[in-house]
């Protein structure tokens, strides 16, 4: 069956290289660099990018990020809790929104 | 839960896993292993000095782990003859081995494993207990092993996949977390792994499913915390060890649909320096029939060490043929040289 997304397309995104090599070498590179250990540790970074592949829900990025965290040595409670940090900012973010909608009803009420 | 011998699985039988393994290679372009070794000069694989003699002691364990290589359990009867492990210390005394390192099955259900230990013990050598820990409550007669490992000096090498039971007997089996829990602990009050003696104690991690283990510093780290903080329990290092893709490990990632992606996953990680050091070039395994083989895993595979035949058995051990010869691989070896790479001692490089 033909979908939009294609688990085996991940293995491919090196690829992207070959229509336009100097940006992606710039990307990939500054990629490694990102997830180095840092101020933040591998672990750290990683369980982050988990929540943020949720955020984003892209497939590629979860189906990779859940095996990164779980090679990084994270049990299953930390990284639901990291996708709750993601739904909890995501949630959190339509509902502060309610405050320009009361903000806009009060404007245009009597 | 029986064997895979005992189902009948078609995992049980070798040249089975052998063909699954060459699959990868014909049908789905992944590279030999000798292939990889070839590119960094490293092609035939020679050993270096033969340092450890590890001796799998019995198929027999009390505990049947989804993961295990051996695929040990309460249903396999081959056990080593005493008359075998009088071999064993034969070879050891006239050769420069430095570690005797005893595995199964559960080896202390040989029963002959206490005479075998004092002996190898007076001959000098470091000698190693792979210890799944739930021996030591299964049953009172094994109540006073730790006592035993001290009075021998034993290393002790434990298998504790994660600090959570959860994920542990998932892997070992309902119940193993606790019963190991309990064992440490009795480990732990005869001196094993605390800070003021020289009784080693040392864990093993395993990755719970078809991924690659953590880095073993970043992991000794977390499981030294949890282990302290949850259950007051210490050890010395944390070994972290790369599951190989045979016997109920391989059907596992078969079974799963996960077989492939791994084996992509062994060759992408493939670390030349890792290959460098693999514990086959210092190490004999010795199978419970007194079989020679490069190591552990080449044993479950019935690859026996490429020397003339009457070579390959314990009663005719050579050290100089064993060092002339070449270490056999094949596509399970990627499992050892991936990443950090991956030996009995955890991480290579």
């Amino acid at each position: 069956m033909k979908t939009y997304y294609n688990p085996d397309d991940l293995k491919k995104f090196s690829k992207i290289g070959d229509f336009q090599k100097p940006l992606a070498d710039k990307f990939f590179s500054y990629y490694g660099d990102v997830f180095k250990e840092g101020a933040l540790s591998e672990r750290e970074k990683s369980l982050i990018a988990l929540a943020v592949s949720h955020a984003v829900q892209c497939p590629y990025c979860i189906d990779a990020y859940t095996v990164d965290t779980l090679e990084k040595g994270c049990d299953e409670e930390e990284m639901m809790e990291a996708v709750h940090v993601a739904a909890a900012i995501r949630s959190g973010a339509t509902l502060v929104h309610g405050v320009q909608m009361m903000n806009k009803t009060k404007e245009v009420s009597m | 839960m029986k064997s895979l011998h005992k189902q009948k699985n078609r995992f049980s039988d070798v040249s089975y896993q052998l063909e699954v393994l060459n699959e990868g290679v014909e049908n789905q372009g992944l590279p030999h292993f000798s292939d990889k070794l070839k590119e960094a000069n490293l092609f035939p694989l020679k050993p270096t000095q033969l340092d450890i003699f590890q001796i799998n002691m019995g198929k027999m364990c009390n505990q049947v782990c989804a993961h295990c290589h051996v695929d040990a359990g309460p249903d396999r009867k081959e056990i080593m003859t005493k008359e075998t492990l009088q071999l064993c210390l034969g070879a050891i005394e006239n050769s420069s081995v430095k570690t005797v390192d005893l595995t199964g099955g559960a080896p202390e259900m040989n029963p002959h494993f206490r005479w075998f230990v004092r002996e190898a013990y007076k001959l000098g050598c470091k000698v190693i207990v792979r210890c799944n820990l739930t021996i030591i409550v299964a049953n009172k007669k094994y109540h006073d092993l730790p006592e035993f490992y001290r009075e021998n000096k034993v290393e002790i090498v434990s298998s504790l996949p994660h600090y959570s039971s959860k994920k542990t007997d998932s892997q070992r089996g309902d119940g193993v977390f606790d019963k190991s829990i309990k064992a440490l602990k009795m480990l732990n009050e005869v001196g094993y792994g605390m800070p003021d003696t020289d009784l080693t104690l040392n864990l093993v991690y395993n990755p719970s499913g078809a991924f690659l283990p953590p880095s073993q510093e970043g992991l000794e780290k977390q499981f030294k915390r949890k282990l302290e903080k949850d259950f007051d329990i210490h050890f010395n290092s944390l070994f972290a060890i790369t599951n190989i893709p045979i016997s109920r490990y391989l059907e596992y990632l078969v079974a799963s649909e996960n077989y492939m992606g791994y084996m992509e996953k062994l060759v992408n990680s493939y670390n030349p320096m890792a290959a460098a050091g693999v514990m086959c070039r210092n190490t004999i395994s010795v199978g419970w029939d007194g079989v020679l083989y490069d190591c552990d895993f080449n044993q479950m595979l019935e690859l026996k060490v490429a020397v003339q035949e009457r070579r390959q058995h314990v009663k005719n051990f050579q050290v100089d043929s064993l060092t002339k010869r070449s270490i056999r691989v094949n596509e399970h070896c990627f499992g050892c040289t991936a990443g950090s790479g991956s030996s009995c001692g955890g991480e290579i490089t």
